[in-house]
């Protein structure tokens, strides 16, 4: 028996080398290291054509029909526009570890990628201590405050868009009750509620607000489930809500099919959502989206990159800055939309100022 | 006669050259798999294979892989514990994340100074880990509430205690992230410079995770409880008849179970990150799972797999870099996996079929000298 079982641990240790054997059968003599490869640091000098840009995504991914799609827009009008070299796309996967977050800033960096830019607040930590390895390369992240030399943090004012959706969610309610729905309870997600809340008890004050987040964290799959997102949202219709803002990444879509099959109205949230390929069925039930423009922040950050002007620390987009807003795609909010600006210049000048919490 | 559950789970043994047919050929079973799947998606498998070869034997990575490896490997221990007896402890991942949170928040505080901070921490996660998974335990043994049940429900019950604990009591917000105070330096658990030319050290609760594994044999297979364990998997009333307390060990294992799931966040908290935030890393406890499968319940085998396994999670970047999409990595896990289990039950056949012909050859043979004689 005990010869069985030491005949069993060498197979299993052989069965481990056998397959990194036959992955590396593939070839190596071929030097061509396509993981690190050959690092050219500092590009930067040989105009705008050397410009790799690195960027890393946070959960979802390009095709999230939101937040992260929103980071890819920027970027491909910048490369388009700005006529900038190939860039380099990578993404997170569920449930990873910092250190796998910084070794994927870790291998942009390493592989050349200058400037890069991550996506998301999950990447604080681990761009802090990647930042500081590569004092040459010009990082930015969204939507986190995290400090460095050569760090640019493009911040948001997530609560004065999520205001004026708030405004036209109140006047476009017949029932005087709306609802909201978070794809993750976490801070950043309590901005957009605390904005809408405000924005919606301004109009009408006596007006009913439901709230739903779809997960807790650390489980962040609400920002990409779908059908979470349609069973929240069908609970608050079948509750007597008929309009429905949703700032919830991925599962957006699912409160949209909880919409037209309510025969309600929905509110999207990052991109002009209405206007989508994405949504083209359920673009009747969006009146609006919360606009914020990761897309702007980062074609200006690497506008700014090829023009020799990043700045360190960082920039806030605000409503006054435009770089948030509401859409107007659909003209479902015509006859309501002086009354939102009005509101909107009311933030503007400073007159209300919007809680963020 | 051994059942298919016995067959997967490793208690039934194969000898010889069988033992080393099995994962060769669930090795080729996998790679085939994975490379039609490359092929289908447009992708080259050759280059695939070779862009993980190469970036998976660079030291950084190296070093990245046996960190991330510590932590699958005790969730995968604590799996296999529950499993060795017929107890599927689905909850690991609700057991160690609640324990990270009260170690976390305990650990935060600072109530103690350096060392002593790592134990009290360490201990605070055993604890809660064990109290979290006993309720599944004593629930099947008072009420016959099965425990895959039950610990499915105390996983997302444990998602929202830990969220409401953060929120209310350990929570302290930063910029976008909200987490517990971090662990300060002096209760860190330091690295180990392994892999050289690595930029990080690796964890050091890879000595905790080797002794672990020992620990984990012995226990199964040099004493009285582990042999207990043992019997009642194999089979219950057997169990029963030669006075095993059923119920007692239903508890007891449930209790190990927990106690191994708490410190399988240990290695991230107290070796990584020093805090718990909405970054935490969720999963580990169906990785664990999934490792505990691959690796038959042999603290060898799970050692291969958790390696295997978190190669596999940290080649995704190195695959996209090649523009394969990194759901690639998912898609061979579950192939790996899949084709561990086919291969070793394809063998158990095999050797089950062979078996029975060698017996009825034998039974065969003595009567033909005879009906040659007559």
């Amino acid at each position: 028996m005990l010869r069985n079982r030491v005949s069993k641990l060498a197979a299993a240790t052989t069965a481990g080398a056998l397959l990194m054997a036959a992955a590396a059968c593939g070839g190596s003599d071929d030097t061509k290291a396509s993981a690190t490869g050959a690092a050219s640091q500092g590009a930067g000098a040989g105009g705008a054509a050397q410009v790799k840009v690195g960027l890393a995504y946070d959960i979802g991914g390009r095709g999230d029909g939101s937040f992260n799609d929103a980071a890819g827009a920027g970027l491909d009008k910048a490369v388009a526009d700005l006529k900038l070299g190939k860039a380099q796309e990578l993404e997170a996967t569920q449930g990873e570890t910092d250190a796998q977050k910084e070794q994927r800033l870790r291998l942009l960096a390493q592989g050349g990628y200058n400037p890069v830019i991550a996506i998301g607040f999950a990447y604080s930590g681990p761009l802090g201590k990647v930042a500081k390895d590569f004092p040459n390369t010009k990082f930015a992240i969204v939507d986190d405050p995290v400090e460095g030399a050569n760090i640019s943090n493009l911040l948001f004012a997530e609560e004065q868009g999520s205001f004026l959706v708030g405004v036209a969610a109140a006047l476009k309610s017949t029932k005087d009750n709306i609802g909201f729905v978070g794809g993750v309870d976490v801070p950043l997600i309590h901005k957009f509620e605390a904005g809408f809340e405000a924005g919606a008890k301004a109009a009408k004050p006596s007006i009913k607000i439901q709230t739903k987040y779809l997960s807790q964290p650390p489980d962040m799959s609400g920002f990409g489930d779908p059908a979470k997102g349609k069973t929240a949202a069908q609970g608050m219709y079948d509750a007597g809500a008929d309009v429905v803002y949703q700032a919830a990444g991925g599962s957006g879509g699912g409160v949209f099919d909880a919409a037209k099959a309510a025969g309600g109205m929905a509110i999207g949230v990052d991109s002009d959502q209405a206007a989508l390929p994405a949504y083209a069925n359920v673009k009747d039930v969006i009146i609006t989206s919360m606009l914020k423009k990761v897309d702007v922040a980062v074609f200006d950050f690497l506008k700014n990159y090829v023009d020799g002007t990043v700045k360190a620390g960082p920039t806030v987009y605000d409503l006054k800055a435009g770089g948030v807003d509401y859409s107007t795609t659909g003209g479902k909010v015509d006859d309501i939309k002086s009354k939102i600006d009005d509101y909107k210049q009311q933030i503007i000048d400073g007159k209300i100022t919007v809680p963020s919490s | 006669m051994s059942s298919f559950l016995d067959r997967l789970t490793g208690r039934v043994r194969l000898g010889g050259w069988l033992a080393v047919a099995a994962p060769v050929i669930a090795i080729l079973f996998a790679v085939l798999i994975t490379s039609a799947v490359l092929l289908v998606a447009g992708n080259d498998p050759v280059e695939a294979f070779r862009t993980l070869a190469d970036y998976g034997s660079q030291p950084p990575t190296m070093a990245l892989i046996l960190n991330t490896s510590v932590g699958y490997y005790i969730s995968a221990l604590a799996v296999a514990v529950g499993f060795r007896m017929n107890l599927f402890n689905i909850g690991v991942d609700g057991q160690y994340r609640l324990a990270a949170v009260v170690a976390a928040g305990l650990g935060g505080a600072a109530v103690l100074p350096g060392v002593l901070n790592i134990v009290l921490t360490i201990v605070c996660a055993v604890v809660v880990g064990a109290l979290w998974a006993a309720i599944a335990g004593v629930l099947k043994v008072t009420r016959g509430v099965s425990e895959v049940i039950s610990t499915i429900m105390l996983n997302a019950i444990a998602t929202g205690v830990g969220s409401w604990l953060v929120s209310n009591y350990f929570g302290v917000l930063n910029g976008n992230d909200l987490a517990t105070r971090p662990i300060p330096d002096d209760a860190h658990v330091p690295g180990i410079p392994l892999v050289a030319g690595a930029p990080q050290p690796v964890n050091g609760f890879i000595v905790l995770a080797v002794i672990l594994g020992a620990a984990y044999y012995v226990l199964l297979n040099r004493t009285r409880f582990g042999f207990d364990l043992r019997a009642t998997g194999q089979s219950e009333t057997a169990a029963v008849a030669s006075g095993v307390n059923v119920r007692r060990m239903v508890v007891a294992t449930m209790v190990i179970s927990g106690a191994v799931a708490g410190l399988s966040g240990m290695p991230e908290l107290l070796g990584a990150s020093f805090k718990y935030s909405n970054n935490f890393p969720t999963g580990l406890g169906f990785t664990g799972i999934a490792i505990a499968l691959l690796g038959r319940n042999n603290p060898v085998g799970m050692a291969v797999g958790a390696l295997l396994w978190a190669f596999l999670d940290t080649s995704s970047d190195a695959l996209q870099l090649l523009n394969i999409s990194k759901e690639i990595v998912q898609i061979m896990q579950g192939v790996i996996v899949l084709s561990v289990i086919v291969a070793y039950e394809l063998v158990h056949r095999y050797r089950i079929v062979a078996e029975q012909r060698r017996v009825s050859r034998e039974l065969a043979a003595p009567a033909e000298p005879e009906g040659a004689a007559a």
